[in-house]
């Protein structure tokens, strides 16, 4: 089956059967993942360029990792070591890498919709790393295919999205992705941090509930967003121990959690403001399975988005 | 279709002479002698030695004033010129427009007045007003000479592109143009509140994840100016309403007698928020464009006068400046040459509003709000006119844009409605081939 999108730019703009096909393309790559030759020849020949306007170690990585695995070539740009500094645009340095004959540009952005603007003179196709407070599709399919492996279906569960889900890129990607999915998704935060009218996001909206103990109370996961640290300084919060006593996840506000619910983190941590060390560090973490599942995830993307197709002989 | 040029004594005969005071259009004659009207006359053909142009139907109606424009010049002359921006506006059937204060340097001294307007005299293709800024360097802290900026032209005093946040400066800058005989224009908007905003705060920027301006930015600023016009008796202009309460507001204000009067754009009329849809970065404006409620609420107060007179917010950005991030382009949209065709194509054509209303609402009103002359078609003015037609369907092509700028999303829309030309004292500009 083909995949017929020539951009990944956010998950409100796939169908539940267009996520279901990457994850279970992704599924496939992780077994790849767990061989000796850790290597497919799927992308042989195409050439990926990652733009990272934004510091990421993460994603950078995992993209990296996924387009090695496949055999890709890349090339790398990031804001600190180009002419960025310079003074050029975004559009004349994507037109620049244009101009290289690239296949995908893999691109991470601090404005939301970038990748939008990006799509308005580029040829090739776009994946989105991050667009400002937009979209992080990568992260919200990882976060998925790590939840489905574990429960085996995505209907019919619980998520609860806790933290800053006003400037998250991953909670807007995480609201699409699941309720898309058939998953029941609660927000959870202080109001300073919600963006106005958040219940309308997803498909057919989410529950937001201030109360952290409430809005765990029936979750099959938690996700837990990292807190910036800078949004403590324009005041968005009174102060970093009154947060961890609101909204901190620790081993006993946990309990207040079904038996066996799940907890993600796309990471970096905070350990000890969002998350307690033993909450990250515990049974119920599936953090580092996340990070894992990651580069899966962006295999999948990559190779869809190249045209690739699962019942061919690529994975071989 | 009209080989009219510089011909100064002339009869317009077959004209549906449009007067926007009395509210009615009527077929007729118009005599143009040394680029005055001389006389109004009812359906005659008249007999005379004259040049005789035959309008052939089209609506006759004065020419129509803006009072919030921006000319970029001095300062951003890659941006618009005097020359640039008029040409637009004669294209858009104008024929006077007020330019606002945010040039560089700042319309803040006399000498920059004086500048404009010599300007306007050598390449200007319609009549140019001077707003003069509120403050010195629009920094919202101490006022202008208002007494020589009038001296050297200014007609009204505008920080436009900033709200006074100071309420001590903004009492005494309607104190003090009281005495001087000018309104004072505010840009409403709490910068607080508003603080990088990109557009309208509400369900659309959630999804975008942009940073959005609540319509209370708008609101505080409008309620706390009012306040201020009450307690000095000054004389205040809303400049660019967008907000379904930003219209309740003034009209409760002009209910108690305040001297308060607004305006509201093209785009706030007729463009809602979700057009952001795309990132595209010519629907960004300042204030934002708001939601459906709003747009239906400014309707409703042009209709009931609350909202005085339409004003275009012509706001030249070169492609270079647009062509970047959505949170890094500036805000702004030209105007000038679609004001007419948008609204008679979403307001008039779909029955809101008769044509006559528009026309008012286009000329007569926004000169009267600053006391400028204008919008009156009448012997004994001058014959600034418009030359129009209602039904025309026409397509704005990127071609035809006469601002220096490119930077609005209705190249390509289709209108009904076209502006054939203006005259000027009598004389004639046209685009229309």
């Amino acid at each position: 089956m083909q995949f017929n999108q020539k951009h990944l730019l956010g998950l409100e703009d796939l169908t539940e059967g267009q996520i279901t096909q990457i994850l279970d393309t992704a599924d496939n790559f992780k077994e790849v993942l767990g061989r000796k030759i850790k290597k497919v020849p799927a992308l042989r020949g195409v050439t990926i360029a990652n733009v990272f306007y934004e510091p990421s170690t993460r994603t950078k990585m995992s993209f990296e990792l996924a387009e090695k695995r496949l055999s890709a070539d890349i090339i790398n740009f990031s804001k600190a070591t180009s002419s960025v500094k310079k003074g050029e645009t975004l559009r004349d340095t994507l037109e620049n890498i244009k101009a290289m004959k690239v296949d995908i540009v893999v691109m991470r952005h601090e404005s939301s919709g970038a990748h939008r603007f990006a799509s308005e003179f580029l040829d090739c196709s776009i994946v989105n790393a991050g667009d400002g407070q937009h979209a992080h599709p990568t992260q919200g399919l990882l976060d998925m295919m790590t939840l489905r492996e574990r429960w085996g279906t995505l209907r019919g569960k619980k998520v609860t999205i806790i933290g800053d889900i006003m400037h998250s890129r991953v909670a807007r990607s995480n609201i699409w992705g699941l309720t898309k999915m058939g998953v029941e998704v609660t927000v959870c935060g202080p109001p300073t941090m919600m963006p106005v009218e958040v219940a309308k996001l997803g498909e057919g909206g989410v529950k937001l509930e201030y109360d952290l103990r409430k809005a765990i109370s029936g979750a099959d996961a938690i996700n837990i967003l990292r807190i910036q640290l800078e949004r403590q300084k324009s005041k968005l919060f009174p102060s970093m121990r009154e947060y961890f006593e609101v909204f901190g996840v620790s081993c006993d506000v946990l309990k207040s959690a079904p038996e066996g619910c799940l907890v993600l983190h796309p990471g970096p941590m905070n350990r000890g403001v969002e998350i307690a060390q033993e909450v990250a560090d515990g049974d119920q973490s599936v953090i580092l399975p996340q990070v894992a599942n990651g580069v899966a995830v962006r295999m999948a993307v990559l190779f869809l988005i190249a045209g690739g197709t699962v019942e061919g002989d690529e994975l071989n | 279709m009209i080989s009219w040029k510089d011909k100064r004594d002339f009869w317009i005969m077959g004209a549906k002479i449009a007067d926007p005071a009395g509210g009615k259009i009527k077929t007729g004659s118009v005599l143009v002698q040394k680029g005055m009207i001389c006389e109004v006359a009812p359906q005659k053909t008249p007999e005379t030695d004259l040049p005789v142009l035959d309008a052939g139907g089209l609506v006759l109606a004065p020419g129509f004033v803006d009072i919030h424009t921006h000319l970029r010049e001095p300062g951003f002359e890659d941006k618009e010129t005097i020359e640039t921006g008029t040409a637009a506006a004669a294209s858009g059937g104008y024929t006077s427009i007020m330019c606002m204060a945010n040039t560089q340097p700042v319309v803040d001294d006399p000498s920059v007045v004086e500048y404009i307007r010599r300007r306007a005299e050598m390449s200007g293709r319609c009549r140019v007003y001077v707003a003069g800024a509120v403050t010195r360097g629009l920094a919202g802290e101490e006022i202008t000479e208002f007494h020589h900026l009038k001296k050297a032209g200014a007609v009204a005093l505008s920080d436009d592109g900033r709200f006074i946040v100071n309420s001590k400066v903004m009492r005494l800058a309607l104190e003090y143009a009281k005495m001087i005989g000018l309104p004072v224009i505010s840009h409403c908007e709490d910068p607080y509140l508003a603080d990088d905003a990109q557009m309208n705060e509400s369900y659309v920027s959630t999804r975008l994840g942009l940073r959005g301006a609540p319509a209370a930015s708008e609101e505080i600023a409008i309620a706390r100016d009012i306040r201020l016009a009450a307690l000095t008796g000054g004389r205040l202009h809303i400049a660019h309403v967008s907000t379904a309460g930003g219209v309740d507001l003034v009209r409760k204000a002009k209910k108690t007698g305040i001297a308060v009067t607004a305006e509201a754009s093209p785009h706030h009329l007729t463009l809602d928020e979700t057009m952001l849809e795309n990132y595209d970065r010519n629907f960004k404006v300042n204030p934002p464009l708001r939601g459906a409620r709003d747009i239906a609420a400014l309707r409703a107060g042009l209709k009931d006068g609350t909202i005085d007179c339409i004003a275009t917010d012509h706001a030249p950005h070169t492609e270079i400046d647009k062509q970047v991030e959505f949170n890094y382009a500036p805000s702004g949209m030209t105007g000038l040459q679609t004001a007419f065709a948008q609204l008679n194509t979403e307001l008039v054509e779909k029955g809101e509003m008769e044509l006559v209303e528009l026309l008012r609402l286009l000329s007569t009103a926004p000169a009267s709000v600053i006391g400028i002359p204008g919008g009156r078609l009448e012997p004994g003015l001058p014959a600034d006119l418009v030359l129009l037609d209602p039904k025309e369907e026409w397509v704005f092509e990127r071609s035809m844009v006469r601002s220096r700028s490119y930077n609005t999303p209705l190249i390509g829309k289709k209108f009904t409605g076209r502006v054939h030309g203006v005259f000027l004292e009598g004389k004639w500009y046209s685009d229309v081939s």
